[in-house]
């Protein structure tokens, strides 16, 4: 019988595959940060369980954490009280119950999304769950990867499965030579701008095509990471030799080789009969940057496009400012944000670097944060002087953390200030109370930092990155 | 034996047809700083709501309602039910959105569609998530056109009434069952436990990279 990948993973992992109504499903790995958590450990705590199965188990604080912490902070003392009590939370909860965690001061602390595939945590197979939406993200790695709420949170961490219905089959083939400027963030933006924020509801999304074959890993967590912006939970992408390759530089190497673990995950594809319920093909050769106008990431037009008219656009312009605009080319941004578990890591920033190309921020551009996703990313930049080319631009280099992309530290907008953000959701005040978010990739970021709004030509950028 | 806790919501249904509202709408991110599960009522749909932004610390009190906004109106400020847009629901997976929702009196939630993760979320706090066709939502708003703006939902009979008219609505009874009963996912997996422990034995022992 010919299956799909995400078959294939539902039926490892699957405990009762003959139920009909729900499926308890086996969870490999569990990421935990201090936000979606607490609840969850105070409620396994109330009925005297302990988490079933510990070494599972990897937390890390990313949603709330300072951005300008330095190296050794001290949780107790720190200023933001509210953001404090989570951390302490976190912590006590990680001793309480034994569960491994990169605390605050590690060097492996950084954005979860981001540190599980780094740390070697992410591996091929797995299911994969985490109180986050992005998820998906782990999905690059031919994972079934997923978001989940509190509740279920408390769930796995009571009995290493999750109660759940299995998805539909959905394949987007991605085929077209990209034009030099086009990133995984454009390609991803696009894919929603086409099928809609609800495009892929009930679905599993697998991403194929050559286009997605020649991208690292990196890029493919991009895409992963946004399939929930297109309404499907989980995002995947086959096993090749890219992710070989990943795998055996980062995983523990010597123990992977002497188990049958490659020759395992060499089965992670779709097999070539398998049908999917839907069927896309998405061709990007004449892609241009992406860049959002609205309030839902589906609101996505070329950067020089014009921007929808209709009754259904209405509220979002007005809440955008954009009322009176034809186009995005003459407006002015204040802030800009490179940072998130869309756009934080290595890759991202040598985008972000090669746009900038040794010049200065725009005079009329308030801040530009550039956040790492990790420790880890932060010391490899570092290490290739990024941060000095960041630093002498006028841009803020800052400690790992989710940052702008939530608004939930102290870095935010402020009432109507326009921000063109590397992160994943515009949504009505997502990065701070009544601020406008346009959801761009890495290098456009890095262009409107220095410009102050979008290129109109962008020939002129066609050097080498 | 199953006993029924819950077998019918009745209320008044506050309508927003707006598509597409995301859980940051209806609960905002700096509500998200609280570390308990309960105490998110007043916050539901923060930012359309009040007149300023706030935070956990500042009482609703000092910021101004919104007054156009229906949750803000009688009779709607007592709704047990909400009628919304297509995708309701959608993006982050917080689950204090339903904890908003359900803080606030919320019993039910119809829409042509939800987040998958909200989805999921609302059966595990007792709210129902009614998925219906845009035809029945068209009926749903003409039943609550007048006063009192009200329907019966029977959970047992999976039907909505109004006066003499009647729709049904389908979702599956393992997802019901849990508000009917008021079950908790953790007892009901639990009985499973020797199964769980058998299949991971094997599953570990094929895979020891895991």
């Amino acid at each position: 019988m010919n299956k799909t990948l995400y078959d294939k993973l539902w039926d490892m992992h699957a405990i009762n595959p003959d139920d009909d109504a729900e499926t308890l499903l086996y969870i490999d790995r569990h990421f935990l940060h201090e936000v979606t958590s607490p609840q969850a450990f105070e409620g396994i705590e109330k009925k005297g369980l302990a988490p079933w199965r510990l070494d599972a188990n990897v937390a890390t604080p990313d949603h709330n954490v300072s951005t300008q912490r330095g190296k050794n902070l001290d949780i107790h003392n720190s200023e933001h009280s509210l953001s404090k009590i989570q951390l302490i939370e976190l912590d006590k909860n990680c001793k309480k119950f034994g569960v491994t965690q990169h605390d605050i001061n590690s060097d492996k602390q950084g954005i979860v999304h981001v540190i599980g595939p780094e740390l070697g945590l992410t591996l091929p197979g797995m299911t994969i769950v985490c109180g986050d939406s992005h998820t998906s993200t782990h999905g690059a790695f031919a994972c079934l990867s997923m978001g989940i709420g509190t509740s279920e949170v408390e769930h796995v961490l009571a009995t290493q499965t999750l109660r759940v219905r299995k998805l539909a089959n959905m394949r987007i083939s991605i085929v077209g030579a990209p034009k030099f400027w086009i990133t995984p963030k454009d390609v991803i933006l696009y894919i929603i701008s086409k099928i809609g924020t609800a495009g892929g509801t009930g679905h599993a999304i697998e991403f194929a095509g050559d286009y997605i074959e020649s991208l690292s890993m990196e890029g493919r967590m991009t895409i992963c990471n946004m399939s929930i912006e297109a309404g499907a939970k989980v995002g995947l992408v086959a096993y090749d030799s890219v992710t070989e390759s990943y795998i055996k530089e980062r995983g523990n190497s010597q123990k992977l080789e002497s188990s049958d673990a490659f020759d395992y995950w060499s089965q992670l594809h779709s097999d070539p009969h398998a049908t999917f319920d839907k069927e896309i093909e998405i061709d990007i050769s004449d892609l241009l940057p992406q860049v959002s106008w609205g309030t839902s990431p589906e609101m996505t037009i070329a950067f020089n496009g014009d921007i929808p008219k209709s009754s259904n656009s209405k509220k979002a312009l007005s809440y955008m400012g954009l009322e009176n605009e034809k186009n995005l080319l003459n407006i002015e941004f204040d802030k800009v944000f490179i940072g998130s578990c869309t756009n934080s890591r290595i890759e991202d920033l040598r985008a972000a670097a090669a746009a900038i190309k040794g010049r200065k921020k725009a005079a009329s551009i308030k801040e530009v944060l550039i956040v790492p996703g990790s420790r880890s990313v932060q010391k490899q930049a570092e290490q290739e002087g990024l941060d000095i080319i960041f630093k002498e631009a006028g841009f803020s280099w800052r400690d790992p953390g989710c940052s702008m992309c939530l608004g939930m530290n102290e870095d935010k907008l402020a009432p109507y200030e326009r921000c063109a953000s590397t992160s994943n959701r515009n949504f009505e005040g997502r990065q701070g109370y009544l601020g406008r978010t346009h959801l761009v990739s890495p290098f456009v970021a890095g262009l409107v930092a220095i410009h102050g709004h979008l290129p109109s030509d962008l020939n002129e950028y066609n050097y080498e990155r | 034996m199953n006993i029924i806790m819950k077998d019918k919501i009745i209320g008044i249904v506050a309508k927003i047809m707006i598509d597409n509202i995301d859980t940051d709408q209806i609960i905002p991110t700096e509500f998200l700083k609280s570390i308990k599960k309960f105490g998110f009522g007043e916050f539901l749909f923060d930012g359309w709501r009040y007149q300023r932004d706030g935070d956990l610390d500042t009482p609703v009190k000092e910021r101004g309602l919104q007054k156009d906004f229906i949750l803000n109106q009688q009779p709607f400020d007592k709704a047990k039910i909400l009628l919304v847009g297509d995708n309701f629901g959608c993006g982050s997976s917080r689950e204090h959105a339903v904890w908003a929702l359900r803080d606030f009196g919320i019993e039910a939630v119809i829409s042509t569609s939800f987040g998958d993760i909200f989805y999921n979320n609302c059966f595990k706090n007792s709210v129902l998530a009614i998925k219906l066709q845009s035809k029945d939502i068209t009926k749903i708003e003409s039943f609550i056109k007048h006063d009192p703006h009200q329907i019966i939902v029977s959970l047992v009979d999976k039907t909505i009434m109004a006066g003499k008219e009647s729709i049904t609505f389908n979702v599956e009874d393992s997802l019901i069952n849990r508000i009917i009963h008021n079950q908790d996912d953790i007892d009901i997996t639990m009985k499973d436990a020797q199964r769980i422990k058998d299949f991971e034995a094997n599953h570990l022992a094929v895979k020891p990279w895991l």
